[in-house]
């Protein structure tokens, strides 16, 4: 057999546009996601919601619900399989896997019982019939500033929940200038636009599952384990998933009851949350309470900064939102702290939510350095760039690159920034006050381990498989163009499997380290293939595979502050009568390493940033403390940005190379969302004068808030 | 089920009669999905407000949702399936393939399918909520940007591809009415 990769200049499909290779099967409706895999003798289930918010099951009338049409089974706490206790997933301890392994209620919305029958239709009748009495309990949903119960723990998921050097007092006592100011963000839901849906079927001993999962490998595992079977029996894909965003990262509701029903009934049965369910079984981001405290010189240098933040988490399990860490490696004061506090409430459990704390955080800190560039008299992007870091401000480490004064300097450039008269509240375009405003936006650059196998064949394709998750980053494609160059080929000799847990161990769609942790494992095991072949290796009729494993190169990385950078503009239009804010345009410009598809990173970057647009007018899921539950769990009342909301938003970038990096790949799945909602909101300012310090800026919040 | 419940009906989809036996309170959105096996039309909220489930009933835009199949008898039924021409692609898929109007494609098949309605109602002259001149004989307002956001906000997009949708729209539009 020929040594198909040896000869040819190296192809560069790395940095030139591709479309999606999925792409004709998601215009044509061929792309089947996990709700759309059809199986003979299918089952439907349905999940019955507690409607009280805190409090035990004290009947359930199953009896009723097994007489009517088409019923085959009723789950509940007294009939349930025993899940594994105290179960640890990839996540942590998760007890909110312990469906129908008790009675109590610690929340509306948890999931009672769960209808199985022949049909969708016969499923939800009997489920919404289905009689549940409760005793309940006085609960308490009322996420505020001060409540008691606020704590502070030790450790967060993310790292330490406190971070102190020098002292904050002192310094804000010694400072010329001192910004103190309290934000808020509103409740979120990730609200993917598929619901979450597993079908699962017992085929030869085998659990076969669809899922729709951020992490095929990393989901069947901890099924495996919290249904105590043998992880080798639990195979798991997930070839279409219709947007994740952190919701479809763990084992949720869905697939825990698809499996138990499975069991019982001995055939296949598909579970389908419903657009409400969306909204209390699959973690949503907490609200937040934050105070930042700025000080500063008369140059605007930066003596202290500190930045508290309260989130809430349910009895069940505990997640803390980080949002105090985003100044961790952002600004340097000589007195410098981080504060996460967190208080348990009658509420489902929170979540990774895009931009976990960055989001939130980013608001609250880079608003109130808006503040302080306005007492200073000085730029907002001026006054950035005379707080540059030499070094992480609470690591002490070196950066690995920190380009962000080039994406302020180029974003500028592009936006029009220079000559911005700053006196707010000036601007009339007819009925609208005009503004624009600037944040700056970082993301730390993760990886983590993963495992490829990549295969030459006898005619001269290759063939590369890994547990990856395409959600809509566009991975598919990006992972092909990777081991297209790594085996110097072109990419349409290159076939990308992804998201089968047969594939073996790899990190999920996540914390921006898709695409770097994956490509990496596919490049490894690429390269040495083409190595291999280049020595005269023969290919035998089954394919010669190499496989890779991360694990010892990516914990051997050296220690550095490792982000992408951003730097983001937005020009608003407010109606000071009606309260209405229309974003005119917005720009990011981003350093975030080599850019491998720029067709689909330009895609999620803009997505991204109409996600801050989202968070900073529109998302806000209110909690009715009467009952417990929200009052908006559907799409009408709970607003995420429309067509008609965005308007032309760009996003660019600038070069960002890191030779001493292995792969050279930062994530972008998530700074797009990051200082785009301070960006809006500090051009609401510039447009009217007005310092919105709570999100979103509800139109009724505009008009009851007096222009100055 | 008992025949006071259910009933035997032919849905005419993408071209084909399907004649099948519902169960009356079956949605036109689960008939299509669970009895024909069309699932390119997607559940994203199963109330009408995510517009996921867009599809063409004789030629105008639908929420597949809020229709009940034993009501959409005798309708033409347009799903994504049926909006290539064999296999040759619409302009309208061709332009959300190159622009990338799209991310996780969930809520494509809605877009593109309301996108086809847009088109069509554009070109029959019907205004939009921001049309400066509604007059009759006006005529038919330049299909600008903020014509297409207007016309196409029934359908949400969580990944935030609106850009590239609208830009989409657009290119599909010229390529249509050339």
């Amino acid at each position: 057999m020929t040594t198909a990769t040896t000869g040819g200049p190296a192809t560069r499909a790395v940095g030139t546009p591709h479309v999606r290779l999925e792409g004709r099967d998601k215009v044509t409706g061929a792309a089947r996601y996990a709700a759309d895999h059809p199986a003979d003798g299918l089952a439907h289930g349905w999940i019955v919601p507690s409607t009280v918010a805190r409090g035990r099951v004290r009947s359930l009338d199953d009896a009723s619900a097994l007489k009517m049409p088409g019923v085959l089974a009723v789950l509940h706490h007294g009939n349930a399989s025993r899940l594994t206790e105290d179960f640890v997933g990839t996540f942590g301890p998760d007890a909110t896997t312990q469906v129908f392994q008790h009675d109590r209620v610690p929340y509306l919305g948890w999931p009672v019982a769960c209808v199985v029958a022949e049909t969708p239709e016969q499923a939800r009748e009997a489920a919404e019939t289905l009689a549940v009495t409760y005793a309940t309990e006085p609960h308490d949903v009322d996420f505020r500033p001060g409540h008691p119960g606020a704590y502070t723990p030790e450790e967060m998921a993310v790292g330490p929940a406190c971070t102190e050097k020098g002292d904050v007092e002192a310094e804000l006592a010694a400072s010329d200038v001192v910004v103190d100011a309290h934000y808020s963000t509103a409740e979120e839901h990730h609200s993917p636009m598929e619901p979450h849906a597993a079908m699962a079927r017992w085929d030869d001993g085998r659990l076969e599952v669809v899922d729709s999962t951020q992490g095929a490998y990393a989901t069947a595992r901890d099924l495996a384990l919290l249904f105590g079977l043998d992880p080798a029996s639990v195979h798991l894909r997930s070839e279409h998933v219709g947007g994740g965003f952190g919701c479809k990262a763990q084992v949720r509701p869905h697939l825990i009851l698809a499996v138990m029903a499975t069991t019982l009934l001995g055939r296949p049965v598909r579970v389908v949350l419903t657009r409400a369910q969306m909204f209390t079984l699959i973690g949503h981001r907490s609200p937040t309470a934050q105070r930042v405290r700025l000080g500063a010189g008369a140059d605007g240098r930066l003596r202290a900064l500190e930045h508290t933040a309260l989130s809430a988490t349910s009895t069940v399990r505990e997640f803390i939102e980080p949002s105090a860490q985003y100044g961790r490696s952002m600004y340097d004061a000589d007195g410098h702290r981080t504060v996460h506090s967190v208080v348990r409430l009658d509420v489902p459990t929170p979540t990774y939510m895009r931009a976990p704390g960055e989001a939130p955080g980013s608001f609250a800190l880079e608003c109130a350095l808006d503040e302080l560039a306005e007492r200073c008299g000085l730029d907002p992007i001026a006054l950035r760039a005379r707080n540059e870091p030499a070094v992480g401000p609470v690591s002490g480490l070196p950066f690995a690159g920190r380009r962000l004064l080039d994406c302020f300097a180029e974003g500028a450039r592009r936006f029009g920034w220079d000559g911005r008269d700053p006196r707010p509240g000036v601007r009339r375009d007819g009925r609208w006050l005009v503004g624009t405003g600037t944040a700056a936006a970082t993301f730390f650059t993760g990886a983590r381990p993963s495992t490829a196998a990549v295969t030459a064949h006898a005619d001269g394709t290759f063939t590369a498989r890994i547990a990856a998750a395409d959600i809509g980053t566009g991975a598919r494609t990006a992972l092909t163009q990777l081991a297209a160059d790594a085996l110097e080929v072109t990419p349409g000799r290159v076939r990308v499997l992804i998201a089968d847990s047969d594939f073996g161990d790899a990190w999920l769609a996540g914390g921006s380290m898709g695409t770097r942790s994956w490509g990496w494992a596919i490049t490894l095991a690429a390269r040495e293939l083409r190595e291999r072949l280049a020595l005269g290796e023969d290919i035998p009729p089954d394919g010669l595979t190499v496989r890779s494993d991360t694990e010892q190169a990516v914990n051997s990385l050296a220690a550095y502050e490792r982000h992408a950078y951003g730097a983001q503009f937005a020009e608003v239009a407010v109606d000071p009568g009606s309260g209405e804010i229309r974003v005119r345009r917005m720009l990011g410009v981003f350093a975030a390493g080599r850019i491998v598809n720029p067709l689909t990173a330009r895609s999620q970057l803009t997505g991204g940033m109409i996600w801050g647009l989202s968070m900073a007018l529109h998302e806000e899921a209110v909690r009715d403390t009467a009952t417990g539950g929200l009052v908006n769990t559907d799409l009408a009342g709970y607003h995420i940005a429309a067509h008609a909301d965005v308007p032309a938003v760009e996003a660019d970038w600038i070069d960002d190379p890191d030779p001493d990096d292995p792969v050279g790949i930062k994530g972008i799945g998530e700074i797009g969302g990051v200082g785009s909602a301070a960006a809006i909101v500090n051009a609401v300012w510039h447009a009217t004068g007005v310092r919105h310090r709570d999100l979103p800026i509800r139109p009724d919040r505009v008009v009851l808030m007096p222009r100055p | 089920m008992t025949a006071s419940t259910s009933g035997v009906i032919t849905l005419h989809v993408n071209g084909e009669p399907h004649t099948l036996t519902v169960d009356h309170r079956t949605t036109l959105l689960d008939a299509l999905r669970e009895r024909l096996g069309l699932t390119g039309t997607k559940k994203g909220c199963d109330q009408g407000q995510c517009g996921a489930c867009t599809v063409l009933l004789d030629g105008r835009r639908a929420v597949a949702c809020l229709q009940l199949a034993v009501a959409a008898e005798d309708r033409a039924i347009t799903t994504i399936e049926g909006v290539a021409d064999g296999g040759r692609l619409h302009p309208v898929q061709q332009a959300f393939i190159e622009l990338d109007g799209y991310q996780c494609g969930y809520c494509t098949p809605g877009q593109i399918c309301s996108a086809l309605g847009v088109l069509d109602e554009h070109a029959a002259g019907w205004p939009s909520a921001v049309t400066a001149d509604v007059r009759p004989e006006a005529g038919p307002p330049a299909l600008t940007d903020d014509e297409i956001r207007e016309r196409m906000s029934g359908n949400l997009c969580r990944c935030g591809a609106y850009t590239a949708i609208v830009r989409a729209v657009a290119q599909a539009a010229k390529v249509v009415s050339a």
